[in-house]
């Protein structure tokens, strides 16, 4: 359904992101994991070809969306897409809804301008899409104003309106980070559920492995601007052959014993201006060697999963 | 455009009954409300003719019948006040009318689309605002010459360079927003984040700066009035009437005294309540950034 194939966008003379590359199939669900800054949120803009927008572009790579080309895809034609068969779900929840608009006609202009429906038939569906996504009340809600929402309610209402047009892939950025605990659980229960019931193709970013681990066919791993490990969930999480993605897992608290200590990563992730040359997590690894600090490693594949270490696999 | 008279609505129902909420809001409103019904039921509350002429009477102090005395023609000076709101208020509301409807169509396309348009715009919009509003409505007025149209005009183009800033200031202010990009990221046309998101969300400041510009342009209709180049005898004009008072300025103060005060306590009353309503709407901070 999706292919990103060495993926690399550039902001003028820095390349924030390269060599990313992943595929995803409908009914399935990809996780790319990363620290901030790592360039999660800058893959999802490219799929949904918002690049330009803020004066980035893709400068080399591809991007197959059911068979076709994305990347050269002219922005009348890629509006259309949008929102239609590509939808994307947003960090903020809060900020997302117009405060003057009231719900209902915020969601009905998705099925007007994508299925070509009339304001009757559109807010027909909106209602049915508030139900499904367990909305109480959808008929009231729907002459609500945002504020009078609470958050976990107006990120149903965002999941609402990326789902409207029935899209084939949705793109979830960050979908749980500025809720509370208890509706994270919800959110990301309700996403899995569509996944299964639409035969949804999902992108789920995020940096919370235990999110990945609960809803993940396939994971990529992203650091400083690259992949640097994928493949199917439980090798990831059973035999992660990368230091990085070793050292993100060692993070998961286990919530075993209670003084159970958090185990964090030393250091920092690299700005954009100063990507460490060769393996850009050498300066972080506690296996690193001075190869890591030259050569930049190439994908090491086991089995289903790859990843890009000199020592993949080696380092435990 | 539904959702545009929504948030007019909405600033009806909130803003409005708040700005009517303290005392001082309370008197420039009811002010107000009573100027703009005097305006409009003029031609039957005048107690005289405001053209007909009496010369053996004129300049009588105000007494009885003529409350506030007669001008030199000895026409009476209430009706012709009262009479001159009529045209101050129509002048000056339609010229700022066309002023924030074009001002604003000007800074959203300039806000929204940005580029050579936008720098085109601005250059000739911050070239006007360095010269006073005073000299740009004189200099427009001698091309196409006096009258009401022209004055309304002249106005109309010497408040445009405000409201194109103001809205444009709004449109790149809001264009970073969340929602907006939200809405970029469903697919929707420019034309729909435009007009159904971009301007609703920027018209409230708009509307009060316009409504506090409704006073200068009093002051400005006044001026120009004042200069013979507003509106034309008989008809009667605050400035105008002033205008003719200046030569029995010590002989008959009156004709000259009660257009002036009509003037300063209508400014004074737009000015009081436009405040309120900025402070009912809470975008000082809005306006002050343009």
């Amino acid at each position: 359904m999706l292919e990103v194939r060495d993926l690399e966008v550039a902001f003028g003379p820095i390349a924030p992101l390269s060599g990313v590359s992943f595929s995803l199939a409908k009914g399935e669900t990809l996780g790319i994991v990363g620290e901030s800054g790592s360039g999660k949120s800058l893959t999802a803009m490219s799929i949904m070809g918002l690049l330009p927008l803020s004066g980035g572009r893709i400068t080399a790579g591809s991007i197959i969306f059911d068979g076709q080309e994305l990347t050269t895809l002219a922005e009348p034609v890629y509006r259309k897409l949008r929102g239609g068969r590509l939808g994307l779900i947003t960090q903020n929840p809060m900020t997302s809804l117009d405060p003057l608009q009231k719900i209902g006609p915020q969601v009905d202009v998705v099925a007007k301008l994508h299925l070509g429906m009339t304001s009757r038939e559109a807010r027909a569906r909106t209602i049915e899409i508030l139900g499904t996504l367990r909305i109480p009340e959808p008929k009231t809600i729907c002459d609500r104003y945002p504020h009078q929402m609470s958050g976990g309610m107006k990120q149903r209402i965002v999941i609402a309106m990326a789902l409207a047009a029935d899209p084939d892939v949705l793109v979830a950025d960050e979908p749980t980070t500025a809720l509370d605990v208890t509706v994270q659980a919800q959110i990301i229960r309700l996403l899995d559920d569509l996944v299964k019931k639409r035969d949804l193709a999902l992108v789920l970013i995020t940096h919370d492995m235990s999110v990945v681990a609960q809803t993940c066919d396939k994971v990529v791993v992203m650091y400083a601007g690259r992949a640097i490990e994928h493949g199917p969930v439980e090798d990831i999480f059973h035999a992660p052959q990368h230091p990085y993605t070793q050292a993100l897992i060692g993070c998961i608290p286990k919530g075993l014993s209670e003084d159970e200590h958090l185990t964090g990563i030393p250091g920092t992730v690299p700005t954009v201006v100063n990507y460490p040359k060769g393996c850009a997590f050498h300066p972080r690894c506690k296996a690193a060697q001075a190869i890591c600090s030259t050569d930049r490693p190439g994908f090491v594949t086991k089995g289903q999963s790859a990843a890009a270490c000199h020592f993949a696999g080696a380092v435990q | 455009m539904t959702s545009i008279s929504s948030a007019v609505l909405g600033l009806r129902k909130t803003a409005v009954s708040r700005a009517f909420g303290s005392w001082l809001g309370r008197i420039a409103g009811g002010f107000l409300i009573l100027l703009v019904l005097t305006a409009i039921f003029a031609p039957w509350i005048i107690p005289f003719d405001y053209a007909k002429q009496d010369l053996m009477n004129g300049n009588a102090p105000p007494g009885w019948p003529h409350l506030l005395g007669t001008d030199q023609f000895g026409r009476d000076v209430l009706s012709r006040v009262i009479y001159g709101a009529r045209t101050s208020l129509s002048v000056s509301a339609t010229a700022i009318s066309i002023s924030v409807s074009v001002g604003m169509a000007l800074g959203a396309a300039a806000g929204y689309f940005g580029g050579f348009f936008e720098r085109a715009v601005m250059t000739v919009v911050d070239l006007t605002w360095s010269f006073p509003d005073i000299l740009i409505a004189l200099i427009f007025v001698a091309i196409i010459g006096p009258g009401l149209t022209s004055t309304t005009f002249a106005i109309a183009i010497a408040y445009l360079a405000q409201f194109t800033r103001l809205t444009r200031a709004q449109i790149v202010r809001l264009k970073g927003e969340t929602f907006i990009e939200a809405t970029i990221n469903l697919g929707a046309k420019p034309s729909h984040i435009l007009l159904k998101h971009l301007l609703p969300n920027a018209i409230a400041p708009v509307i009060v700066v316009g409504m506090l510009a409704i006073g200068d342009g009093i002051v400005l209709e006044a001026t120009l009035g004042f200069f013979g180049l507003g509106a034309q005898p008989p008809t009667p004009s605050w400035g105008a009437m002033m205008s003719s008072g200046t030569a029995q300025l010590f002989l008959s103060p009156w004709v000259i005294i009660f257009p002036g005060v009509a003037v300063a306590v209508t400014v004074i009353a737009v000015n009081l309540f436009g405040d309120e309503l900025i402070r009912a709407l809470d975008i000082r901070d809005r306006i002050k950034g343009a």
